[in-house]
């Protein structure tokens, strides 16, 4: 048995989701190996041949790779993926994106975003909304598989020395084509990989009063992030949004400041380790979940917890 | 130019399901069903280009038992020119609804295709890249603008921290999120000069597909409940909790 793991990287490093899907790997029965398809990728290869428990690393090096596009590497993937029985990949915005194509490609109904392993078969997942976990079972020869990456504790980055295998395969599909990203610059930890959280909602009442939370997070070096009601009234961009349609997190400490809780945004975060909320609505669902709850006014608190960490 | 939009019936988002006792599945009885929301933005934003006279035709399909026709009417009522409906009563699988889709894609050859990035009871999120394999299109998933034009359509993609924007040759397959548009509402005139509009009742035999379950349903639990902690009374004890009790800060 083997179980191949495609990389989620920039090139330049490899992104700590891939650590979190190796683990899931891990408790398959095979050996690991991971691909890392990019363009002057190889920082992200050698990064990945030191994860923990990693047997090989396939590095496939070519402009066509460069963007992560979705037609191109699952050419390649799929090529790849035939000398295994596991196709795995982290349920981010890349492997959302690639990982249907490649099991259409290979004739498997593919499993989203997996919260455990139960079997060599059988896996968890959430299903609507994560109001239901379903328990299923797949017959494919074949398994090709997204993981929930906040459900899997990541294997130590350093510490393996894998062998680094280069292919030399261009699999431009010449149907799609990078014209450019706006990418959020931030100091801060990424959203979905931080320690610690404070996000946003409606209470905050505009995108100025944001900076109260950043004053919060830059004293834990948190991410911050938002819920949806904030997204969608316009205080802050869509990348922030924490919740069954934006950003699944699950860090130690997540403070819910001014949130609700509707049920979209607990689905984003209800794992995270300790909850915080605080809201001046004591009867907000939120405080339902929260390990910590303090009912004031979020104008108040802010200043005050800022001072005191 | 034709834009096929594919749709889905499913659990209505303000109905929070439960398991059935047994475990064997969620309980639907007596539910509202209701289009997919991302499935009302694909029509929304076929309908937009329509009205930008950018597309001349734009067909809605669903694949499901009978009952799939009200949310096909639905399609209608926004704005689709005519549906197709593949009737079955099997649970299709994404894999198995986007060959379905592939052979209606051959027959009606779109210049595009618009899905919703996934159906709010699977949460799969797989079908619109599966018929983009399928049928060797293009795909801009999770796409917050479209811009379509001569041979080609541009897609901004919402990515992990921002923003993507890829140029796909047509034919192409869009998947939608929840910025691209806000969806209006069907008019009572609408509704029904719908009902007039045609709606065409295919089988996959009809279509030379057969259809595969390779994912079994064991069973479905509700997830592990949160208990609510405890109230603090200020800042001053908050802080002292989380540094003392439970050492999540330092």
């Amino acid at each position: 048995m083997s179980i191949l793991v495609i990389a989620e990287h920039d090139n330049a490093s490899l992104k700590s989701s891939t650590l979190n899907t190796v683990a899931a790997a891990s408790a398959l029965d095979g050996e690991v190996h991971i691909l890392v398809a990019g363009s002057g990728c190889a920082a992200a290869a050698t990064e990945a041949a030191a994860a923990s428990g990693v047997a090989k690393v396939i590095v496939a090096d070519n402009a066509a790779y460069a963007n992560q596009l979705a037609e191109n590497i699952a050419g390649l993937a799929v090529d790849v993926a035939a000398d295994y029985d596991y196709v795995l990949a982290g349920a981010t915005g890349n492997g959302k994106n690639f990982m249907p194509r490649i099991a259409a490609l290979l004739d498997v109904q593919m499993i989203s975003e997996i919260i455990s392993v139960e079997s060599a078969d059988t896996f968890k997942r959430p299903i609507y909304a994560g109001n239901v976990i379903a328990t299923v079972q797949s017959t494919d020869a074949k398994k090709v598989i997204t993981v929930r990456t906040t459900a899997f504790d990541p294997v130590a980055a350093t510490g393996g020395s894998a062998e680094q295998v280069a292919i030399d395969t261009a699999s431009d599909a010449g149907v799609s084509s990078f014209v450019g990203e706006e990418l959020a610059v931030s100091d801060r930890p990424e959203l979905t990989a931080a320690g610690i959280v404070v996000s946003g909602g409606r209470g905050m009442q505009n995108g100025e009063n944001f900076k109260l939370i950043e004053a919060v997070a830059d004293k834990l070096n948190a991410a911050m992030g938002a819920s949806r009601a904030a997204v969608d009234a316009g205080f802050v961009p869509n990348d922030m949004q924490v919740g069954q349609t934006g950003k699944i997190v699950a860090p130690e400490l997540y403070i819910a400041v001014g949130i609700s809780g509707a049920i979209q945004h607990l689905a984003g975060m209800k794992d995270s380790k300790v909850i915080v909320a605080i809201n001046k609505d004591e009867d907000a669902p939120i405080f339902q979940v929260a390990d910590y709850g303090l009912v004031a006014d979020l104008f108040d608190v802010l200043p005050e917890l800022e001072a005191q960490l | 130019m034709k834009v096929l939009v594919a749709i889905k019936r499913v659990v209505d988002y303000n109905v929070k399901v439960r398991p059935k006792a047994d475990g064997s599945d969620v309980d639907l009885n007596n539910v509202k069903m209701s289009l997919n929301p991302f499935c009302e933005i694909a029509v929304e934003e076929a309908v937009r280009l329509k009205e930008a006279g950018k597309v001349t035709e734009i067909i809605a399909v669903s694949v499901g038992a009978k009952v799939v026709q009200e949310q096909l009417r639905t399609a209608l009522a926004l704005g689709a020119d005519r549906a197709i409906m593949i009737e079955t009563d099997n649970n299709v699988q994404p894999l198995g609804v986007a060959k379905l889709l592939n052979a209606v894609v051959a027959k009606e050859s779109p210049d595009l295709v618009i899905l919703g990035k996934q159906s709010i009871d699977g949460d799969n999120n797989q079908t619109g890249q599966m018929l983009a394999a399928l049928s060797g299109m293009g795909q801009g998933t999770f796409a917050s603008n479209v811009e379509l034009g001569d041979g080609s359509v541009e897609v901004t993609r919402e990515v992990d921290g921002g923003l993507q924007t890829v140029s796909l040759k047509l034919p192409a397959v869009v998947t939608t999120d929840l910025r691209l548009n806000e969806p209006r509402y069907a008019s009572l005139p609408n509704i029904m000069k719908a009902k007039k509009k045609p709606l065409d009742i295919v089988t996959p035999e009809d279509l030379g597909v057969e259809i595969a379950a390779s994912v079994t349903t064991l069973s479905v639990e509700p997830p592990a409940e949160r208990k609510a902690g405890i109230k603090v009374a200020s800042v001053e004890e908050l802080v002292d909790k989380l540094r003392n009790e439970a050492k999540v800060i330092s």
